[in-house]
């Protein structure tokens, strides 16, 4: 076990810099008059930010896991979260073995 | 619902992702003391910065000495889409104090934040709730850190596995609940097309920032008076 100095600092602007994107949303909140317009594109937040998280993943990485993709969305409209994880993640297992 | 029952809910909400975040923990923690941290310095890290893609990201750049500036500004870059994401989940925290406000603030991660926003389009956010279901996700991915750091270089590539994708099929599933009308393709579309090009030709995190800015401007741009959404009530100040 040890700590080195720099690394500590280093380990700890990380730290620093993350929190300040968590906590910003909240001053930028009250800047922000929410209705009509503001109100739609706030509301567009989440599914937005999670839609670009998995693209690349989703559409830019192979056959398998779009395909995968897929399924997991399927699977999702009818059973519950975990199911259709699991659903997903052993099509990704078999899909990847099929398709090389 | 009483405090200790929210608590346990939000918990138990997020338990599949619990599930899908110990082999990345597993698999940060192993990594990280590979690129020569210590196994103090990986739990340090963990601990204070919380956020996995930004993880592991630091660790691919780590170097001796430790490139401070180049780290602080990667995450600053990596994350700044937290700050859409509390501007959102924001207008939800009314039953929060300012101290819980900005104690939950530091437990904002994608998972968590996706499931508060499904939790309050459903009824009423509680700070249980939330730092039930945030504190479960810091346990969890502080536990599997410290376990892969201290197990060193003995884990399997977990991609074999299909845990690699355990976190796609969770957003999956998770984007299925924010469905209301053809506005919500248009966004996705906008989205997810401008995130995967972008990731394609431009190296880093900028994908999430761009994909994301597509996704808003769709819905401002299709933003219609007699669209009236049906949570108008929630979105009161308090």
């Amino acid at each position: 076990m040890s700590l080195d100095p720099q690394a500590v600092l280093a380990i700890l602007a990380m730290a620093l810099a993350t929190y300040l994107t968590r906590v910003g949303g909240l001053w930028l909140l009250k800047l922000a008059n929410v209705k009509g317009r503001t109100r739609a594109a706030l509301d567009a937040v989440p599914p937005a930010v999670l839609m670009a998280v998995i693209a690349p993943t989703v559409f830019a990485t192979g056959p398998a896991e779009t395909i995968a993709s897929a399924i997991t969305l399927a699977a999702a409209f009818r059973l519950p979260l975990l199911a259709a994880v699991a659903i997903g993640v052993a099509s990704v297992v078999v899909l990847r073995m099929l398709l090389g | 619902m009483s405090a200790r029952k929210e608590f346990a809910a939000g918990a138990a909400a997020i338990s599949p992702v619990l599930a899908a975040a110990v082999p990345i923990a597993l698999l940060f923690g192993t990594l990280s003391v590979s690129k020569g941290l210590s196994v103090a310095e990986t739990a340090l890290m963990s601990m204070t910065v919380f956020a996995g893609a930004l993880q592991f990201v630091a660790i691919d750049l780590w170097g001796d000495p430790a490139p401070l500036g180049l780290l602080a500004f990667t995450a600053l870059v990596v994350n700044i889409r937290h700050v859409l994401m509390g501007a959102s989940l924001g207008r939800s925290l009314g039953g929060f104090s300012p101290v819980q406000k900005y104690a939950g603030m530091f437990l904002l991660t994608d998972e968590g934040w996706a499931f508060a926003e499904q939790r309050a389009r459903r009824g009423t956010l509680t700070p249980a709730f939330y730092f039930g279901s945030g504190l479960a996700l810091w346990l969890t991915w502080n536990t599997g850190t410290l376990a892969g750091a201290l197990l060193g270089a003995s884990m399997g590539d977990p991609a074999a596995f299909g845990f690699d994708f355990a976190f796609t099929a969770v957003f999956i599933a998770i984007l299925t609940g924010f469905w209301s009308n053809w506005r919500t393709g248009a966004v996705l579309l906008a989205s997810g097309a401008v995130s995967a090009l972008v990731k394609l030709a431009v190296p880093g995190a900028w994908y999430i920032m761009a994909g994301a800015a597509a996704g808003i401007v769709v819905a401002a741009v299709l933003h219609a008076q007699d669209d009236t959404p049906d949570e108008t009530d929630r979105l009161m100040p308090s």
